[in-house]
């Protein structure tokens, strides 16, 4: 063999394919378990807060970002830091309103929905990744951050985009920042 | 790209809620979630099955389809072989990893034994789907003597 087997560039996809179809496994059974797609929903996102808790961690140990002044900092972060990091994308961040605490990610790609075509019959209001919003909030709320995050838009859904919509819920204590300055 | 550990912490948290999920796991409630995680894993080791280099398929014997999925599957989906692989050439064969990585995180040692087998059935039904589609029919099972050391089942009955 030319290369050791760890190496090989196939395997590296075979990885990335994992996370993927194990997920498309999980909402295939969740879909047997649940008729409405609103419970599908609630679950994907509960689950996704409880990966999203750890998943912080994990994130902050591996990136070694610094601390953040603004709502939109930490957009930059999440879209161009931990996106590429764990899913090898980088959404644009959007920021919806003038008081800069509603903001969206718009993803252009999608690698969870990579083997998903169209939503299965009769599951027109399901958001296939929610897990996404649940690890969003989870992380969010480990670092003392409030905040709601739903999908606004979905491809699936036959949206133009994939849109998360992020919304922070309670204002940042701005005393802590002045001493940085 | 995807990192490995977001299929781990997918994991954890699946065993975590399809546990929860049946609210008095009794024996049978405690196989049907077993059997729930084996076969999504299952499924996932069918599809990667399909994925794997092509030129692996032109298989001389059922002890090379083994030995493919100790060396080359098992460094695609946990970045290391398996540690050993006995048989006793009548189609039993036990694949022994002296440190799974679905278990690494948990403990060493006898503490959360009784946890260890939620741990394994989605990797058993990964093996069971990636013979499945190499052509084999199998039954795969799992035991743990002390985390993080487990070994792996396969029976390939003869047909």
């Amino acid at each position: 063999m030319s290369h050791p087997a760890h190496r090989r560039p196939e395997y590296h996809k075979i990885n990335k394919d994992l996370f993927v179809l194990t997920y498309g496994a999980l909402v295939a059974q969740l879909c047997k378990d649940y008729e409405k797609d609103e419970d599908v929903n609630q679950y994907l996102d509960k689950m996704g807060y409880g990966i999203g808790t750890r998943l912080v961690e994990d994130f902050l140990a591996r990136s070694c970002v610094g601390r953040c002044h603004s709502y939109s900092e930490i957009m930059d972060i999440i879209a161009q830091v931990a996106f590429k990091m764990y899913l090898g994308i980088t959404p644009s961040v959007t920021c919806n309103n003038s008081s800069r605490n509603e903001f969206s990610l718009i993803l252009d790609k999608n690698p969870l929905v990579e083997f998903v075509e169209e939503l299965p019959a009769g599951r027109s209001s399901l958001c296939y990744c929610n897990l996404l919003c649940g690890i969003i909030r989870g992380a969010l709320e480990m670092v003392h951050l409030a905040a709601d995050v739903t999908f606004l838009q979905d491809r699936l859904k036959g949206d133009s985009v994939t849109e998360i919509g992020i919304t922070f819920l309670k204002k940042r204590d701005e005393k802590k920042y002045r001493r940085k300055k | 790209m995807a990192d490995t550990v977001l299929f781990e912490f997918l994991h954890t948290e699946m065993v975590a809620e399809l546990w929860a999920h049946d609210p008095d796991p009794g024996p049978g409630g405690q196989k049907m979630s077993l059997s729930v995680l084996e076969s999504m894993g299952f499924r996932v080791g069918q599809a990667l099955g399909e994925r794997l280099p092509r030129e692996t398929l032109a298989f001389r014997e059922e002890l090379d389809v083994l030995k493919f999925l100790c060396k080359d599957l098992w460094v695609a989906v946990f970045q290391k072989q398996m540690d050993s692989l006995r048989t006793n050439h009548q189609g039993t064969y036990v694949l022994q990893d002296n440190s799974f990585p679905l278990l690494l995180p948990m403990a060493s040692g006898l503490q959360y034994l009784e946890e260890a087998p939620k741990f394994l059935a989605f990797t058993c039904g990964l093996l069971r789907g990636a013979l499945c589609t190499l052509g084999i029919e199998s039954v795969v099972t799992a035991s743990v003597a002390a985390l993080p050391v487990c070994k792996f089942q396969v029976l390939i009955p003869k047909s």
